[in-house]
This record gives C-alpha cells, sequence and structure tokens, in this order.
C-alpha cells in the first residue's frame, strides 16, 4: 500500500473488505506474525498465576462496577469535583466532541496532542477539532503512525500493527522527510523528536482512561510509551474522555484489573507507566496542567446495560486479548471489519453503536471458536453473545438492539422452519435421509462457495437409523440362534 | 481450568445420540462408537425418534426453531443413563446451551437434567469406560484435530488425545496452532466461505507438514471441512473420526 | 434535563432491575509471603528483564555510587530536587564535581526547554517499589515534580530495600492510598518503550531511554 493512499473501511463492506485482506500476502503474514507472538507471550506470561482465580477477580470486580454503576459514577463525580477535575457529561460522541471543542476553544487552543483513546477515536473527535480548525495530533507512536498514513488503528492496543518495519519507514520517510530505514531505534528516535516539540507547543492534551476510580476521583492511564504521561502533565490542559463503564468502586479493584490488562493485552507483566491522576496542579506544585477535564460518554452504553446478558460487553478492559486470538481478525485484520474495536470485541459492541443493518455482517463474522471468551480477562461469554445479536439480527431476540429483525428474510425464515418440521417429524427425517442417501449420485457437485476450496460431502447410502435397525436385527437374531441352540442341547 | 468433573461407575446402559451429521454422512463413525461401547459391555440404545439436537439453528439466531428441534429430543431419554455424543459440537450444546435455551420454560428441569446426562464420545470411552486398547495396526504417525466445541465448550482438549495414547503402533504428532480453530462453525463456513477456507487451508498446511499421512478428529463437522478440503487439493491426507479409527484398529 | 440527568436515569431505571453486586476475594494479588531476599530477587528479576539497570549501593555509600554513574553515563547536567534526603545528600556531595545542577523545583514554564533540551538525566527519590512486577512507586512532589522521571533521557531513581513490598495490592493497602491520592501516583517498571513497529522494541521513545535503580542497602550490621 502506498502512503498517499486514503483508505477507508466500513463494517457495511465486510465481505469485500475481507476479500481484499485475505488477497493481500503481507497484510496476513503481517497479523499472522504479530498474532502469533501475542498469543505466545501472554501463555507464558501467566504460566505461574492461578489464572482462572485472576479472572474471576476481574470479571467479579468490573460486575460490581457494573451493578452499582450510577452511584458510582456520581461518586466519582463528587470526588473529581472535590480533587478540582472539572466533569461532563455526554450522551453521544457528538455531544462529547463538542465539550471538548468548547474547552479547546475557551483556551484558544490552536494545536492538541493526544493520548491513546478508543473513545475518541469512536466519536471522530480529530476530524471534528480539525473541522473547528484545531490540529489534534496523536503521540502514541503506533497512533502517530497511522495518522500519517491517514488510516484508523487496525488493533485497539497496537494501533499499527498491521504495518511492517519497511512501510513504517516509508510512511516516515514520505510524511515527514525521515530518513529510509530498517532500524527501528532510527525511527523511534526521530519519532521522538517530531512528537517532544509538539508536546511543547500543545495548549490541550486529550487523553483516554483506563481505570477511573469513583472511591478517590483517580484517573488511571496504562502506557509503554511516556506520551500518555507527557499529554497529562505538559500542556496547560489535560482533557480525559472515557465512556461511563470505565468507572470502578475501589482504588483496590484497581491492582487486579491492571495485572489482567497487562498480561492479556500484550503479554507483559507490567507496563513501564502506571499512571493515576488525582488532580491538577495544585499551588506549590511545579508542573502538570491547570486544569483537568473528565467527559464521560454514553454513545449507546446505558442502552446496553438494560438488558442482563448484553450488560457483559460493559465488563471490557479493552486488552485487545479477544481478537489476538481470534481466527477470523488473524486471517483479515483489524480494518476489514470497518469499525472503531475490531475482532470479537466489535462485533458484540458496535452493533449498538452502529445499528445492526450496518453492522450485520460482523456478528455472523465468527466461527464460534470460542478463543475469544477463553482468554477474555474478565470472562466475557463472547459466543454467547455473538449469538445472541445473530438472534436479534433475525428478529428473535428482545428486539432492543438497533436495527432488530433487519437480517429476517422470508426465505431464511422458511428455511428454518423447514428444518424445524423436518426435525420434529422423525418419521419424514429418517425416510428423507435415506432419500438422501439413494440419490446422491444427483446430487451437484458444487454445493457454491463450500466446494470452491472443499469436495462436497456426500450422503451416506445408509443413515445411521437404518445402519443401527440392522445392527439390532443382527444382534437380535444372533440372540435368538443362542437361545435356542441352548434350548437344543 | 475445567472443574474437575465427577464420573460417573461404567453403566449397563447408555442412550446413543448419534448427530445429523453422521446419520447422513459418516454412519460408519456413529457404527464405530457403538461397537466401541458394546465392547466394553454396555447396551446402546439409539433412540430412533432422534433427529437433530437444533444447533444449526440456534448458532444462526433461530432460537424458536432450535427450542423445538431440541424440545423433540428431550423425550428420548427417559431412562436415567448417560447420554452418549460422538461430537463435542452437539454434546455442548445439548450439555451447555440445552439449559440456556430452555430456561424459564416449561422444559426448563427436564432440560439440565438431560444436559447433566450429556457425555462426548472420547470423555466417555476415557473417563467412564477407562477404555483398554490393544492397537493391531501398523506403525503409524496420526494428527488430531480436537474440536474447538469439544476442547473449549466442553473442556475435553485431552480426551481424543488421551485415547490415542493407549495405541501401542500410533505415534500422535502435534500440529502447529493445534489449538486454532479449522473454519468450519457451521453456517459460518457457508457466510464467511472465504474466511472459512483461508482457515482450512491453513490447518490442512499445517496438518500435512507434520508428515502424518492421517488425522483423525472427534467432530464430523471438523472432519468434513479438513478432509474436503485436503480431497478438493488432491492431497494423500486422510481424515477419519477417531471412533472408526479406534474401532478399525483394535477390533 | 441534562446528559447527566438523561444517563443516570436510564441506569437507574434499568430495564431488567436492580443488579446485585457481589463481593470480591482479593487473595489472588495478596498473601505471596516472600522473604526480604525473595523480595529483591524477584523485583531485580524483573526490572531488569524490562530493560531497567540496578546498581547495588548502601545508605552511607550511595552518592559515591551515584557520582561514578554520572561519570560512566557522561552525564554533564543532573536536574534534581532539593528538599528530599536523597536531593540534598546529592546535592551536598556533587556540590563540588563538575555535573551541572539543575534545580527540579521551579516551575516548569520558566525552564520547559532547558528541560526538553538542556538536561541529561534527572535524580528522583521512590517511595517504595513492588516484587512482583519490579515497579518503582513515586508520588511526585513540589521537590521533585512530575516530569523530572520523564523528560529527561535518563531516569536515576534512589529506591531502599527495606521499602520493596510484595505486591502492588500490599503497596495500596499497606500506605492506605484510598486515605489520600496525591495530584500525581505512579508506577515505573524500566524506561520508556515502545513495540509498535512491527512488535519490535525500542526504548525511549517518549521518555526517557535508560532508567537506573541505586538500590540502597541498610549498613551492615555488626
Amino acid at each position: 500500500m502506498s502512503a498517499s493512499e486514503v483508505q477507508t473501511f466500513t463494517p457495511r463492506e465486510f465481505h469485500r473488505q475481507a476479500h481484499d485482506a485475505l488477497g493481500n500476502p503481507q497484510i496476513r503474514a503481517n497479523f499472522r506474525k504479530a498474532m502469533d507472538g501475542l498469543m505466545a507471550k501472554r501463555r507464558d506470561v501467566f504460566s505461574d498465576w492461578d489464572l482462572e482465580t485472576l479472572r474471576e477477580l476481574g470479571a467479579n470486580i468490573r460486575l460490581r462496577a457494573l451493578a452499582k454503576l450510577p452511584d458510582l459514577l456520581e461518586r466519582l463525580e463528587a470526588n473529581c469535583q472535590a480533587n478540582g477535575i472539572q466533569v461532563h457529561w455526554a450522551e453521544n460522541g457528538d455531544e462529547a466532541c463538542r465539550i471538548i471543542r468548547e474547552i479547546c476553544q475557551r483556551h484558544g487552543a490552536k494545536a492538541v496532542i493526544k493520548g491513546k483513546s478508543m473513545v475518541s477515536e469512536e466519536m471522530h473527535l480529530n476530524a471534528h477539532l480539525e473541522e473547528a480548525g484545531i490540529e489534534a495530533l496523536e503521540s502514541d507512536l503506533g497512533e502517530y503512525l497511522v495518522q500519517l498514513n491517514e488510516q484508523t488503528p487496525s488493533h485497539i492496543i497496537m494501533p499499527a500493527i498491521h504495518l511492517n518495519t519497511d512501510e513504517i519507514s516509508e510512511i516516515m520517510h514520505t510524511r515527514t522527510g525521515t530518513e529510509r530505514t530498517r532500524d527501528v531505534d532510527t525511527m523511534t528516535a526521530a519519532a521522538r523528536a517530531q512528537l517532544r516539540e509538539r508536546f511543547m507547543a500543545a495548549d490541550v492534551g486529550i487523553s483516554g482512561v483506563n481505570f477511573a476510580v469513583a472511591e478517590t476521583g483517580t484517573l488511571c492511564l496504562v502506557e509503554n510509551e511516556g506520551n500518555g504521561r507527557m499529554t497529562t502533565a505538559v500542556p496547560p490542559v489535560h482533557i480525559a474522555v472515557t465512556g461511563i463503564e470505565k468507572v470502578v468502586e475501589h482504588l483496590r479493584d484497581v491492582p487486579p484489573l491492571y495485572a489482567l490488562l497487562t498480561r492479556s493485552a500484550t503479554g507483559q507483566h507490567v507496563t513501564t507507566y502506571f499512571n493515576m491522576i488525582s488532580s491538577p496542579r495544585k499551588p506549590g506544585e511545579h508542573d502538570g496542567p491547570n486544569e483537568v477535564h473528565l467527559v464521560l460518554v454514553d454513545s449507546g452504553r446505558s442502552s446496553i446495560y438494560q438488558d442482563d446478558e448484553l450488560l457483559d460487553t460493559l465488563r471490557c478492559i479493552r486488552c485487545g486479548a479477544c481478537m489476538n486470538h481470534c481466527p477470523v481478525y488473524t486471517r483479515v485484520g483489524g480494518h476489514t471489519y470497518g469499525t472503531t474495536y475490531p475482532g470479537p470485541i466489535g462485533s458484540i459492541l458496535m452493533p449498538h453503536m452502529m445499528g445492526l443493518e450496518a453492522t450485520k455482517d460482523l456478528p455472523t463474522a465468527s466461527s464460534l471458536c470460542g478463543a475469544c471468551g477463553e482468554v477474555c480477562p474478565v470472562k466475557i461469554p463472547i459466543p454467547d453473545l455473538l449469538v445472541r445479536l445473530r438472534r436479534e439480527a433475525v428478529g428473535e431476540g428482545r428486539g432492543n438492539v438497533p436495527g432488530a429483525g433487519v437480517k429476517r428474510t422470508k426465505k431464511e425464515v422458511a428455511a428454518w422452519k423447514g428444518f424445524q418440521w423436518l426435525a420434529t417429524h422423525p418419521g419424514v427425517w429418517r425416510s428423507s435421509t435415506a432419500i438422501a442417501g439413494k440419490l446422491q449420485a444427483l446430487m451437484p457437485s458444487k454445493l457454491g462457495p463450500w466446494t470452491e476450496y472443499r469436495t462436497a460431502p456426500k450422503p451416506a447410502k445408509v443413515s445411521l437409523h437404518a445402519l443401527v435397525k440392522q445392527h439390532k436385527a443382527k444382534r437380535h437374531q444372533a440372540d435368538k440362534a443362542d437361545e435356542s441352540g441352548e434350548k437344543r442341547s | 481450568m475445567t472443574p474437575v468433573k465427577l464420573y460417573p461407575p461404567k453403566p449397563e446402559k447408555v442412550y446413543f445420540f448419534g448427530t445429523c451429521l453422521i446419520d447422513l454422512f459418516y454412519p460408519e463413525a456413529g457404527m464405530d462408537g457403538i461397537r466401541l461401547l458394546e465392547r466394553e459391555g454396555i447396551e446402546v440404545v439409539y433412540p430412533q425418534a432422534q433427529t437433530c439436537c437444533g444447533q444449526p439453528a440456534y448458532t444462526s439466531g433461530y432460537h424458536d426453531e432450535a427450542r423445538a428441534v431440541a424440545a423433540a429430543q428431550l423425550d428420548l431419554f427417559p431412562e436415567p443413563w448417560p447420554i452418549v455424543v460422538p461430537s463435542g459440537s452437539c454434546g455442548g450444546m445439548m450439555r451447555t446451551h440445552y439449559p440456556q435455551l430452555f430456561a424459564g420454560t416449561e422444559h426448563e428441569a427436564r432440560a439440565n437434567e438431560v444436559a447433566g446426562r450429556i457425555y462426548e464420545l472420547t470423555e466417555f470411552l476415557l473417563h467412564v469406560c477407562q477404555l483398554r486398547l490393544e492397537d493391531r495396526g501398523q506403525p503409524e504417525k496420526v494428527a488430531m484435530h480436537t474440536s474447538c466445541s469439544a476442547r473449549r465448550e466442553m473442556g475435553l482438549g485431552e480426551t481424543g488425545p488421551a485415547l490415542l495414547a493407549r495405541m501401542g503402533q500410533v505415534e500422535l504428532v502435534e500440529q502447529a496452532r493445534a489449538t486454532e480453530c479449522c473454519g468450519f462453525g457451521g453456517t459460518f463456513a457457508v457466510r464467511h466461505p472465504e474466511v472459512s477456507a483461508a482457515m482450512v487451508e491453513d490447518k490442512t498446511q499445517a496438518i500435512e507438514a507434520t508428515g502424518a499421512r492421517r488425522f483423525v478428529t472427534s467432530d464430523c463437522g471438523c472432519l468434513m471441512n479438513i478432509a474436503g478440503r485436503f480431497e478438493h487439493q488432491g492431497k494423500a491426507v486422510s481424515g477419519e473420526h477417531i471412533a472408526s479409527y479406534l474401532w478399525r484398529r483394535t477390533s | 434535563m441534562s446528559a447527566r440527568d438523561n444517563i443516570l436515569k436510564r441506569l437507574r431505571e434499568r430495564t431488567d432491575g436492580p443488579l446485585t453486586a457481589p463481593q470480591s476475594d482479593f487473595a489472588v494479588v495478596s498473601g505471596r509471603g516472600w522473604s526480604q531476599q525473595e523480595r529483591l530477587a524477584r523485583f531485580e528479576r524483573w526490572i531488569t528483564s524490562v530493560h531497567g539497570e540496578v546498581i547495588h549501593t548502601s545508605r552511607d555509600d550511595w552518592t559515591r555510587a551515584l557520582a561514578e554513574l554520572l561519570e560512566t553515563k557522561g552525564i554533564r547536567r543532573l536536574a534534581l530536587g532539593r528538599e528530599h534526603p536523597v536531593a540534598a545528600e546529592a546535592r551536598a556531595a556533587l556540590a563540588e564535581g563538575d555535573v551541572s545542577l539543575v534545580d527540579a523545583d521551579r516551575d516548569i514554564e520558566t525552564w520547559r526547554h532547558e528541560q526538553f533540551h538542556d538536561t541529561d538525566a534527572g535524580l528522583t527519590s521512590t517511595r517504595g517499589a513492588i516484587a512482583e512486577t519490579g515497579s518503582l512507586w513515586l508520588w511526585p512532589t513540589p521537590d521533585e515534580p512530575r516530569l523530572l522521571s520523564l523528560v529527561p533521557p535518563i531516569h536515576i531513581a534512589v529506591l531502599d530495600v527495606d521499602t520493596i513490598e510484595d505486591t502492588f495490592f500490599d503497596v495500596v493497602e499497606a500506605h492506605g492510598w484510598a486515605g489520600g491520592m496525591p495530584t500525581n501516583a505512579l508506577l515505573i517498571s524500566g524506561p520508556s518503550k515502545t513495540a509498535d513497529i512491527e512488535q519490535t522494541l525500542a526504548y525511549g521513545v517518549h521518555g526517557p531511554r535508560e532508567l537506573v535503580v541505586l538500590l540502597r542497602h541498610a549498613e551492615e550490621r555488626p
């Protein structure tokens, strides 16, 4: 791919995008290599842990936070305010963008530096700010590269995972004039130099939040690079933006979640920085922002919250392990999904944010192999939720997901009704399986997409039902013969 | 990981739920499963009214239809005997999803009771029958693909390999990324054929790279997928249900 | 109604009714029961595994180790605090040398360029460390502000062996963090790093390229 080519992706085009990605050996190799490494690292880093007990605790902490969510949000707000952090609430992304833009404008901001925030991606904050004449620059190296390449992140933790060293070298060369090199240290040093100037010049820093602690009014940020610390400490104003579900009750809830997050995400036993912010600069302190704002965004989360089953979606701590272990994500990459959050978590989250009409191919883009649910650090039953959204899409759920019923077609309903009728009429079932066997010579050798890659399965001449009958009859006869033999003797 | 399950002593009788794929495409695998059980002195009862567990409709989101089909199976197992299923996928459906599917309905109690009696075949042979196997076949390498439902939904990643380990002449070789899905996924293979094809292609390459000329699996969906891919390419690797493999080499 | 009221109302009037909050058992993140020796070994193993450098020294002699370190690394300009004993002792020991001591207890606005461009290293104290993850914990103060451990290319942290505890959870609990959080609390485990270029680790992407821990052992008892 060339650096000048602007690519746009949409969940509506999942099939076409998957086709393109599957046919792109570079994309395939980049993801395979990255995912293999991440899976191995995660396995190693948990090897001396009682992982099940830790996951149980993680799930339990998140569930407790959700059980008390409205109270905890109020408590978070009160404690943040007591600490001097200004709290804002937004019903949706547009509202959040407006709030953030107004804060920037109040400070006459021209340049914003950003730490990694998927919630800001969700609401297309950069584009919004740019329309208002405010430049928003990503500072996480991966995000920076993706932004230079006019793309969106392809992974929630490793945004530039779809790019390899050569591609990155080319992007940095074209966009920043950095000399072409395969040396990662050289490229990293170049980015450091480019971004340091921008940190110093930034009027506002915008970050996400990993955990917001209600008890203390503390915002926790997890990172390796230090750009998060820079973003939240160098510019005079810091705006943190996060989804309303990110709150936890107590400070002591944080260590287990942090332990799960880093190990699940990148197989690290810890990240370089764990940054806990509880207030703006206090009198007498010499650095840090003079203002800290927290923007709490709903964007469909309170709707997910209504339903006991869907609620589990909100436990997510955004580690990305589900995508790292997903055989579909590994094959097609993150952009194919065309959504802010790709992979399994995206497929159960994005339908609520974008509606099932736009995202109808996502819940089915899973073989339900269960790898995502198996590794989820907070035990979200992702496969069950995928099935639930399939139900909603075909109009057999509770009808409480936007676009419910969008995939219901007369043809498909008739097919499943037919299946139901057949499978609840055993006599007919038996004769039809027998017929299928007898007519196998007449079966088409092409069964649509299946046979493009595989030979068609051939119905057996005799079904298991019939074989068992014959088998039993033989045994019965043998028994009888034995009996009569006994009688004769 | 999986909670320790307490297995009952070997019963006199079991029910056998053959699954629709086996019924239609691989009936000999079903028969071999039955023969293995009978050889252990167990009487195998095969309810002739059985059809399908309902999983295809269930995973497609058609839960009303799935429930109707599943309800028709619930009546087939009146005696308290174990129900043996030669498939992790159908077994997982019946053990894990029947209780969910019937929660809050009139069939709830029965669904839970039936779910509690479901055993996947290799699980039953290993843990309940404590199966001994006298391998009469030629020495050979074999690869195994354990289905994702057996591995993750039922927690049975080790039962198939453990049975193969009891075969004196068989060397079980492990393919790269053995735990990764083969790409079948029921209707997934039809709805996302290209992604599914990429997955099965990788799976066949991994199996072929082990040098084994044969692979076994405990699920006929995976078998149909992987063997179908090998055959389509004209590769000399053939697949078999593990029940058939065990029966063929020990009878 | 405001967005706040709308959101809270929706959450409170939940369709499926109120939820029950489970109790949590934190045993899995506590109770390691490591000896001082084990704690030290683990701390050192983990922090060096992420590229942190550990220099063993003693309470009495540590400034000599510091001077040697500055010499070895070619550090000419060292930023540091003033009041904390670590800063005070370092200042006293380095007063005569040719390393320039840069005052960190100044409003950043007055020396940002200097900090970003003309400071070779930052020296900080630490409040303690975590054995399980090889992490230092710092609560920046007016004397040792938060950027001191971030902006200069080398971060030198002084840690006393007897302040290493088992787990993060233990630290939070034992020191009553929830009772009063500072403006900024930090865990630092190694120098700044990234793997965003094809999974290849590179250090010093935004923060320090090097983290050196001067690990102070108590004086040997007779």
